[in-house]
């Protein structure tokens, strides 16, 4: 069968980003052929994981409305402000509405974004991602999209543990941050995100909004990203 | 031809004598790859260490019944040394990838032995005699005073101990930026190919300074890769052939009239995937890591991490025969990814007659099979089964639930650090080389029949 093994998807991402990590210290530099093969590794995983997120949203309760609220949310200029809306009456049509950070702060509907920490290893599927944080802050002249656009710009290139490209991501979100917080608003694991990398973010939104054959999405997303890697492989 | 495969000579331990389980070596000494000249009277090895090890066999001689066609070490030799490429910030390693004999022509022998970067060509010539009375200098080589001399004689040859003498003739390097994989000898004996991940380079072997880029697969943009080249060789009959690997499964054979530059093939051979196998690892298990043409030339066999196939050069769409080397490994895929062993680069061999293949496997385990009555064995290169003259018993591996006879092993009791990566089959008896991590096995059929 497809998944003959008891591992999931997120420790062979997990498994297979610190082969390219430790593969730049091996003696003899490093093999290409091998990092390709990873590479592959990757590449199925991540589409198996994106599938199963997907699945996974498309059994939760509020699955309809999300599905409005970011569909509303890929519509919005970045420059204009939020206009404010009330919580409880949801509906569907309304492009600009936003339930998910005028109910609760910190909602987990939207956003959830899968992220490997290069400090401890750890494959952590972070609830409080920047596109929640840029949602619930009210005078937040940047909002996701614009966030989400910025980051799906970035991720096309960035999926490395190269350290310069992930910089543009987190000096972009420390920016966010300044600007938009008010303190206590912001999620406490905001600090705690800059020296992750984001794998799922752009992608995960972008599924959500286009509605489209899930997928021709996965793959072009792994594709922009698989790209990425060879050229973070390719050092030499 | 089956019959039963005994073993000629004791393994030859390249450092420690040490019985074992205490036994230790470096991994310098581990064997990296193992060739038979073209007469198979010499039999060459090469290690990580960048060493190569020549063996030669000895005539049967009717006076000492028990040294029937041993071989013994002839050579030994440092081919390559660890290198750094200071602008690059690169250690090169000096393992030695391949070793490939020239056809004999003279007295001496010639072989090519390359490691990541650099081939280098090696002539290994006996000295048996050496002249003696020299008019001008006395045994020792101190000139003489000329006033001592009062009569004139002429040198003689006298026969001195054999000596082995080795020396480099020619270096080839600078021609690769990733990683040599293969090197392969052209039927014309004259010209030679190496290959490395996305280019494969024609060299005339007594030019150093140039060579012809004959396949490049390299894509203008980087991160477009989606296949490199994992081995080579040329067709061994025709001049103009060679095929090419690559790491998506499929087979190229070139021709080098049609084009300077054979990046379009002359034929491509590839098997269509079956959707319902499919997995995370599909990519990696479906890398070919050795392709070896036939000895009529009429065939290619090839190995991928789980199956070993025979191709027939006029059929591209899927393999003639598919034989499974180690199929119980294909539910543990996911654990032989996390300790690397997926990775592994197996290699193939073929007999003379071409109708036996044979390959290895892991827990020292290596695999035949006769491609005519469709009979495989499995055996063992370990010091226990392996005393001279014993004959070596036929393994099994029993799948994780499956009926289990006496002396079979389970799956999850294999050793993957025991990997038999390296055979070579002797060009025309059943006389096979096994590596086995840092020890070399030499087997012998025990009837020691001809090919047939």
């Amino acid at each position: 069968g497809a998944m003959e093994c008891a591992v999931d998807a997120q420790s062979l991402i997990s498994m297979s980003l610190m082969k390219i990590h430790s593969s730049r210290t091996q003696r003899g530099g490093i093999k290409l052929h091998k990092n390709l093969l990873v590479s592959y590794v990757l590449r199925n995983a991540r589409q198996l994981y994106i599938k199963e997120k997907y699945a996974e949203i498309y059994r939760m309760q509020q699955y309809e409305e999300v599905m409005a609220v970011c569909s509303g949310i890929q519509e919005l200029d970045p420059l204009e402000p939020l206009e404010p809306q009330g919580a409880e009456d949801a509906e569907p049509e309304q492009p600009y509405y936003r339930s998910c950070c005028m109910e609760d702060q910190f909602s987990q509907n939207c956003n959830k974004t899968t992220v490997l920490d290069l400090d401890t290893h750890v494959v952590t599927t972070v609830e409080n991602g920047f596109l929640h944080q840029d949602c619930c802050c009210a005078a937040a002249p940047q909002c996701a999209p614009g966030a989400a656009a910025r980051k799906r710009k970035v991720d096309s290139a960035a999926c490395s543990p190269d350290a310069e490209e992930p910089s543009d991501y987190t000096a972009g979100r420390k920016r966010l941050k300044r600007e938009e917080c008010s303190g206590a608003d912001c999620s406490p694991d905001a600090s705690n995100i800059s020296n992750l990398i984001s794998i799922f973010g752009s992608g995960f939104s972008g599924l959500l909004s286009r509605q489209a054959d899930l997928e021709q999405v996965c793959s072009k997303q792994a594709l922009a990203s698989l790209g990425a890697w060879t050229r973070a492989i390719v050092a030499f | 031809m089956l019959s039963p495969i005994q073993v000629l000579c004791s393994d030859i331990t390249t450092l420690s004598l040490e019985p074992e389980p205490f036994a230790s070596y470096t991994e310098a000494d581990i064997i990296s790859t193992v060739e038979f000249n073209h007469t198979g009277e010499l039999l060459a090895t090469g290690d990580k260490g960048g060493r190569v090890v020549i063996f030669q066999r000895e005539p049967e001689s009717k006076s000492e019944p028990f040294s029937q066609g041993e071989y013994n070490v002839y050579s030994t030799f440092q081919s390559h040394e660890p290198e750094f490429d200071y602008l690059k910030s690169l250690e090169i390693e000096e393992k030695i990838n391949k070793i490939r004999w020239l056809p004999q022509q003279n007295a001496a022998h010639f072989l090519l032995s390359t490691n990541d970067k650099t081939i280098k060509l090696w002539k290994v010539s006996e000295r048996d005699k050496r002249p003696e009375g020299y008019n001008l200098k006395d045994e020792e080589g101190r000139i003489k005073d000329v006033s001592t001399v009062t009569s004139l004689q002429v040198p003689v040859l006298k026969p001195m101990d054999l000596m082995v003498e080795v020396s480099p003739r020619r270096v080839f390097a600078n021609a690769h930026t990733y990683h040599i994989n293969s090197i392969s000898v052209n039927s014309d004996y004259e010209t030679y190919m190496s290959a490395d991940d996305l280019r494969i380079n024609l060299w005339h072997l007594d030019i150093t300074d140039r060579s012809f880029n004959i396949v490049d697969i390299k894509p203008a943009n980087m991160e477009d890769l989606t296949e490199v080249i994992t081995a080579a060789e040329f067709h061994p009959l025709h001049c103009n052939l060679f095929v090419y690997s690559s790491s998506k499964g499929t087979l190229r054979l070139c021709d080098m009239r049609e084009a300077a530059l054979c990046d379009k093939h002359s034929k491509l051979f590839e098997e269509p995937e079956d959707p319902s196998a499919r997995s995370f690892f599909s990519e990696i298990i479906s890398s070919v890591s050795d392709v070896k043409f036939s000895h009529s030339g009429r065939y290619l066999l090839t190995r991928d991490y789980l199956t070993a196939k025979v191709w027939d050069l006029n059929m591209e769409s899927k393999p003639l025969e598919t034989y499974q080397v180690h199929d119980y490994l294909r539910s543990k895929l996911c654990s032989l990814y996390e300790n690397d062993c997926i990775f592994d680069k197996f290699e193939c061999a073929w007999n003379g007659s071409d109708s036996v293949i044979m390959t290895g496997a892991y827990n020292n385990f290596f695999r035949m099979f006769d491609r005519n009555t469709k009979r495989d064995v499995t055996l063992e290169a370990s010091r226990e089964s392996s005393k001279p003259r014993a004959v070596l018993k036929p393994r099994r591996v029993c799948a994780a639930g499956g009926k289990r006879r006496k002396d079979d092993i389970s799956v999850d009791s294999l050793d993957f650090t025991k990997k038999i990566l390296h055979t070579a089959w002797h060009p025309n008896e059943n006389i096979i080389a096994i590596a086995a991590t840092n020890n070399l096995y030499i087997f012998q059929d025990k009837l020691n029949s001809e090919m047939h």
